[in-house]
């Protein structure tokens, strides 16, 4: 088979299919228990630290949570 | 280190000077000439900082280096604006050709469509990209100095391109002119603008990956991809600027439309969703109407736009499967397009009242209009019986100015507005009054510049379509081209009004970073409260 009709058939049958599932896993992920919440903590990220970083861990030398 | 630093300079530089003397074409001898002062520049500043002290690693956001991107963003769209409108008159009144190469339209316009793309929408992309990730990910810009070598190494490109289409070196490929060196040295620079950006997210003190950098991600790994596909070729030699396509025929024209296609889905698209996703949000101080939408917004325009490209080739020699393929995949684009615009729009739920006085968040929602209208637009056009309408007419023309000049240009200067009073520390823009002029030049230039080119696109359609009883085709070429006139006068005076817009936003700027307004506080009178 020459290399056009060999890359269509993977194309039009096992690469579309594994594509579309693909897909359909990340869309169906998203309503998973559970990510409500941190869809809604990701949606705040704009309004934190907008003027300072965090502090660095590599320059403080030490775990710092805030 | 250093050393090596110095011996790699120094060898570029000599290397330069010698293609220099041995180069074929004088675009490729002015390039060399470039990079040989660019690079002898770099190797003296190297020299006399020889053994200096390093200054120690700073903290805090790294902004001079987005200063410097608004900075450049706003001159390159003043420029590229400025030579789209000259273009457009040369097409109503053809003696502005000046009878000299280097200004004729077929190598002015290749440098409109770079300039506000590229150096416009580019350094766009890239100055906002640092700011946005930088603060979604609480981690200052990963790499040190690595994102000044993108800011400048773009800048480079830029010059070398602009400067090679005035000289006639291009490898005729639309949004893809610039000649192999200036595509390999535009590689470098992606590869480093995608470690940088990549850098920040690793080291991000967020527990999440905010929605604008999957999008930003998603276009620079895109354009990374496309750019080296498109640019496979091989110089026919090293000392000159001609190249050799790898691709031939339909292969090469579907590479280039795929390429050219996912130019405007992943740079003009997703790039300034990710603008959007941030800006938009900030400026109403209201969080994103749906998260779970704005991902699969994501997903599904990245699914789906990777695939339309052959619509740019229907009644081409491509098989007809392919073109098929391609309409159907652009009308699937609508969705997602759609999903995008109302999830922007929403965001202002409750919020509505802000339009009011806030001219700022007025320019967001006409861009988010705008990305909706042309979103629709496009799929329609890609259907096969309207294509062969549109295709070749002026109405494509219009349909990519509304989604550049609606989305693209209002979104990019919703932004500049944004980030000019925080980036040089001054509590508010100059004058909003002038935004309101910007805003309302804008938004009339616009509209008369689609509606001209709906007008003269489908005239010119149907008149190339027009057969009489015998079947005989009733118009030449030239009777569409006197026929548009009126249009093209139309369009070009639209185009003036955008690009004075765009010249009372840098005076707007400019007053604003310099502190014009502070010094005088008796002009503050005049400006409207926020």
């Amino acid at each position: 088979m020459d290399t056009y009709s060999l890359m269509r058939e993977i194309a039009d049958s096992w690469g579309l299919l594994a594509m579309v599932t693909f897909f359909l896993i990340v869309i169906l992920m998203l309503f998973r228990p559970g990510a409500n919440k941190m869809h809604k903590d990701a949606s705040q990220i704009p309004f934190h630290n907008d003027e300072q970083p965090l502090a660095d861990r590599e320059s403080k030398e030490q775990p710092l949570e805030k | 280190m250093e050393i090596l630093k110095l011996i790699v300079l120094a060898f570029i530089t000599i290397f330069a000077a010698m293609a220099a003397n041995f180069g074929q074409d004088a675009a490729y001898t002015l390039h060399a000439l470039i990079i040989m002062a660019v690079t002898f520049f770099l190797f003296i500043r190297e020299l006399r900082q020889f053994g200096d002290a390093k200054p120690v690693a700073e903290t805090g956001y790294r902004d001079d280096v987005i200063r410097a991107g608004v900075i450049a963003t706003s001159f390159w769209g003043v420029v590229g604006m400025l030579v789209g409108v000259y273009i457009a008159f040369q097409l109503a009144f053809p003696a502005l050709n000046l009878d000299y190469s280097f200004t004729t339209f077929g190598r002015l316009r290749p440098l409109h469509t770079s300039a506000v793309i590229f150096a416009f929408g580019g350094n766009a992309l890239i100055a906002t990209s640092f700011y946005i990730v930088q603060r979604t990910s609480a981690a200052r810009l990963w790499g040190g100095n690595l994102c000044w070598f993108v800011f400048w190494g773009y800048q480079l490109f830029i010059v070398m391109a602009a400067t090679g289409y005035l000289l006639g070196s291009t490898q005729s490929k639309e949004y893809a002119e610039p000649e192999w060196y200036s595509d390999i040295w535009l590689t470098i620079v992606w590869l480093s603008y995608l470690a940088v950006f990549l850098g920040t997210i690793v080291k991000r003190k967020e527990p999440h990956i905010y929605v604008a950098n999957w999008f930003f991600l998603s276009f620079i790994v895109t354009i990374a991809m496309l750019h080296v596909m498109n640019n496979l070729s091989l110089p026919v030699s090293i000392f000159g600027s001609k190249s050799v396509q790898l691709f031939s025929g339909v292969q090469d024209a579907l590479l280039q439309w795929w390429y050219g296609h996912n130019a405007v889905g992943f740079f003009l698209t997703s790039g300034f969703l990710g603008m959007m996703y941030y800006f938009v949000p900030k400026q109403a101080n209201r969080p994103v109407f749906s998260y779970k939408l704005s991902i699969i917004h994501f997903w599904s325009l990245t699914f789906l736009y990777i695939w339309a490209g052959p619509h740019h080739l229907l009644y081409t020699a491509l098989p007809d499967w392919a073109q098929t393929l391609g309409m159907a995949f652009s009308i699937m684009l609508w969705m997602p397009s759609w999903g995008g615009m109302i999830n922007g729009l929403m965001t202002l739920n409750g919020a509505w009242d802000k339009l009011r006085t806030d001219p700022i968040l007025k320019m967001m929602v006409l861009s988010l209009a705008f990305y909706g209208m042309s979103t629709f637009e496009g799929p329609v056009m890609a259907i096969k019986v309207v294509n062969s309408l549109s295709h070749y007419t002026d109405w494509t023309i219009g349909h990519v100015h509304s989604g550049a000049l609606g989305w693209n240009g209002m979104i990019t200067f919703s932004a500049l507005y944004y980030l000019t009073p925080r980036l040089w520390g001054r509590k508010e823009l100059f004058s909003l009054r002038m935004v309101n002029w910007h805003f309302w030049l804008a938004t009339i230039g616009i509209i008369l510049y689609v509606s001209s080119m709906w007008v003269t696109g489908i005239m010119e359609g149907l008149m190339w379509r027009e057969v009489d009883a015998q079947g005989f085709l009733v118009n030449s070429f030239a009777d569409t081209v006197s026929a548009k006139f009126p249009m093209y006068v139309v369009r070009g005076l639209g185009g003036l009004m955008y690009l004075s817009g765009a010249i009372i936003m840098c005076v707007n700027l400019w007053l604003t970073a310099t502190g014009a307004g502070i010094r005088k506080p008796s002009a503050a009178h005049a400006v409207p409260a926020e």
